[in-house]
């Protein structure tokens, strides 16, 4: 029974309401998977919120746990996707010192080279902004780590299927009642 | 619902009024048809109380001695009646001890309804005194759970509570009330709730899944049916009965499937599982087609997965999808409502017998009999058994009684040994085996229906788990029948102990109190039988009495209950002693 162990990004369209986001991450909990990345928001339904979790787990418990999301009343769909079947994206930002940018001019190479985006600039400090795969994120960090980073965040992956999810089946259910 | 109640219920719906939001809640309950409440009030949940004391005349609160006593009742209430059980406590310790018997109800798939008080608003999340993150902790065991922080809301939230709590797969509900909510004022007006538009209760059959079954059904040499509670959640005993009888096959249950059909059937051919018959368990590993029907696969049912009924098809009935593969892999699974898929699937199936695969099971019962039965319930050492305490229940109620059992050798014993002629007589603990709860189970079901006899089977340490609760017996004179099997030991520990820690009994022997002149404490009738001469009377004399009633019965201490799967074995390697 040892299944390959995959990433999956887990979608989870639910009502707006307070809680659910412990359901969600006790489901999670119980079975002992650790969350990779999560990200909630507005999804392309008024008044419905969506859920992108990523996970390594393999494919037999991602249909249990989907199978488990779609149990709890106020989730409205659940799907699991390989990274095959989404395509994908995490966001991050760095601040690094003002002068740096002007002391080293290796630092506008790897902006321009990498597709970065100047966010704001002022005296001490400038942000820069960066969308794509982990692993171009990652390239970024290391190249930006020698000269110093004064603060680095990422955002959770966000993600959309190649093929259609469903949607329009569960909008007209929604209408319907 | 009765005419009267649902007179009642229209009154209520009808009127529109400025009422607090503590009114409200009664009102609402009444809405509801809820006769009967248990809880324990407190200062975060006293508005409420207030109003309760109000409506008396309407609608009946049972002060139970603890606020598990409390949750346990409400159990016992639904399980028996299939209606919702409601249960109420203050905030902090009152709500988190109603936690246990809400796990329980999630487990179980019991209808309930739990309400708390909570500290005001302004007051949540400042560690004021007794506030509890009650939503919080109760997320994981509650199929949904909310905080009212609003007078305005109750009405909602509780309509919602009632159709989520009793609709599809049943399950226990946590309502929490800020204390300014009660207090506060609304236009009251009830709408009950008929549909949430994310939750789909019960998922349409698809009559293809029905077909696909009905063929795997009708060309099985060997089939086997294993159902369970779905069947009494989904009021389908006559059609599970039409479908046993005209396909002829031989029919096994589940701890809590147990009493759908009568025990005394002929293809009842009794209880899987761990201490389940020895022909179910292991005939299951060598059945050509499984059919499972409102049940989950629970481990202690199949025992080691890789090696249940590997070589048979397995055809799943369910109304939780999720449940469909979670445990056991499935060739048919047909999602939906037991009562209507069975219907579906009658008229799809050959008449049939299978009467040489029956006899394998009636051969293997011989051998149980022989081997484990007959030592049980007709003994000739000098001790007496559990199993004959049931067998005379069996005998004085004429297998009408609905048995209350707690967790335990007890529990097991008189789950294989009572006499179910009825539906719903079985209320036990069977997924969370929660210690404790037969007595407070006992007292909601002899509330939830009068007419029924019920016995509780409790042993000495789950007994002294809730033993106040005989307090809310006095109180309300409730003619439950109290049957404590004395071993002086944790028995299913001790029995563990004895088979696989080299008879280390490490903290299960009791020394127990005078029982008796506890229950006489509590103005109950009271007695203790220790030679197997006293036990036809005394039961007789219990079960002839119209009040509550309190045997207890001091057992051969170091018995075991046989047949046993031991935990992770497979079903077919069962042990007989």
């Amino acid at each position: 029974m040892n299944e390959e162990i995959k990433t999956f990004t887990i979608s989870i369209y639910t009502e707006n309401n307070i809680g659910l986001l412990n359901r969600i991450s006790a489901i999670f909990q119980r079975r002992h998977i650790n969350i990779e990345s999560l990200t909630t928001s507005q999804s392309e339904i008024d008044g419905v919120n969506r859920f992108v979790i990523v996970v390594n787990i393999s494919e037999s418990q991602a249909k249990k746990i989907v199978g488990q999301f779609q149990k709890q009343i106020e989730v409205i769909r659940a799907f699991y996707h390989t990274d095959e079947e989404t395509i994908y994206t995490e966001s991050c930002m760095f601040k690094i010192k003002s002068s740096l940018l002007f002391e080293e001019p290796q630092i506008q190479n790897i902006i321009k080279e990498s597709n970065t985006r100047i966010v704001t600039v002022n005296k001490e400090f400038f942000v820069l902004e960066k969308s794509g795969r982990r692993n171009e994120i990652e390239s970024l960090r290391r190249d930006l780590n020698v000269f110093g980073i004064m603060q680095f965040v990422r955002a959770g992956r966000i993600a959309v299927t190649k093929d259609e999810m469903k949607v329009t089946e569960m909008l007209l259910a929604f209408n319907n009642q | 619902m009765n005419t009267e109640t649902e007179n009642k219920t229209q009154e209520v719906i009808s009127k529109k009024m400025r009422i607090s939001g503590s009114e409200a809640v009664v009102r609402c309950l009444m809405a509801e048809g809820v006769d009967i409440l248990y809880g324990y009030p407190g200062g975060a949940i006293m508005p409420v109380y207030d109003e309760l004391y109000k409506f008396r005349d309407q609608i009946h609160h049972v002060l139970t001695r603890h606020e598990q006593g409390a949750a346990h009742a409400a159990q016992g209430y639904a399980r028996i009646s299939g209606r919702v059980g409601v249960a109420m406590a203050t905030s902090g310790p009152g709500a988190t001890n109603l936690i246990t018997g809400i796990a329980d109800a999630q487990i179980d798939s019991t209808p309930m309804v739990c309400i708390t008080g909570q500290v005001p608003s302004h007051l949540l999340g400042s560690d004021a005194f007794q506030e509890t993150d009650i939503v919080g902790i109760s997320t994981p065991v509650t199929k949904w759970n909310h905080q009212v922080t609003k007078a305005s809301e109750i009405p909602e939230v509780l309509a919602k509570a009632f159709y989520i709590a009793k609709s599809g797969r049943p399950g226990p509900v946590l309502v929490d009330i800020t204390k300014d909510a009660q207090f506060g004022e609304l236009d009251f007006e009830y709408k009950k709730c008929t549909g949430v538009r994310s939750y789909i209760p019960v998922p349409k059959t698809n009559p293809e899944s029905v077909k696909a079954a009905a063929k795997l059904i009708n060309s099985a040499k060997k089939p086997m049916i294993v159902w369970g509670q779905g069947i009494i959640l989904g009021k389908a005993e006559n059609e599970l009965k039409a479908v046993v009888e005209k396909a002829g096959i031989p029919s096994a249950w589940t701890i809590l499937g147990a009493s759908a059909i009568p025990t005394s059937h002929p293809l009842n051919i009794g209880m899987v599982g761990m201490h389940g018959n020895y022909a179910p368990n292991k005939l299951t590993n060598e059945c050509d087609v499984l059919i499972a029907i409102g049940m989950r696969f629970d481990d202690r049912v199949t025992g080691d997965l890789t090696k249940y009924a590997k070589q048979a098809k397995v055809i799943h009935f369910d109304i939780d999808p999720s449940e469909i593969d979670k445990n056991v892999k499935t060739d048919v699974a047909v999602i939906g409502d037991s009562k209507d898929s069975l219907a579906q699937l009658l008229p799809l199936l050959d008449a049939k017998s299978h009467d040489s695969w029956l006899q394998e099971f009636k051969d293997l019962y011989a051998i149980e009999f022989e081997q484990v039965i007959k030592d049980d319930l007709h003994p000739t050492k000098e001790g007496l058994t559990m199993g004959e305490v049931l067998k005379q229940i069996n005998i004085e109620s004429k297998g009408d009684a609905a048995i209350v059992s707690d967790v335990g050798q007890h529990q097991m014993i008189a789950c294989r040994y009572s006499e179910f002629n009825l539906t719903k007589s079985n209320i036990t603990s069977g997924g969370l085996g929660t210690m404790g709860f037969a007595l407070p189970a006992a007292i909601g079901a002899k509330m939830a229906e009068p007419h029924r006899e019920v016995v509780a089977i409790i042993g000495d340490g789950g007994f002294q788990m809730n033993i106040q609760e005989l307090g809310t017996v006095f109180q309300q004179r409730t003619p439950v029948k109290i049957v404590v099997l004395n071993n002086e030991f944790l028995g299913m520990v001790r029995q563990w102990q004895q088979l696989f820690f080299d008879k280390r009994y490490a903290s299960t022997e009791m020394t127990n109190p005078d029982f008796v002149a506890i229950a006489k404490g509590y103005h109950i009738q009271a007695k203790r039988i220790t030679k197997r001469e006293e036990l036809a009377d005394a039961v007789k004399e219990m079960i002839a009495s119209k009040e509550s009633y309190f045997l207890e019965v001091c057992v051969e201490k170091e018995d075991n209950v046989f047949p046993m799967v031991p935990s992770g074995a497979s079903v077919s390697d069962i042990r007989l002693s």
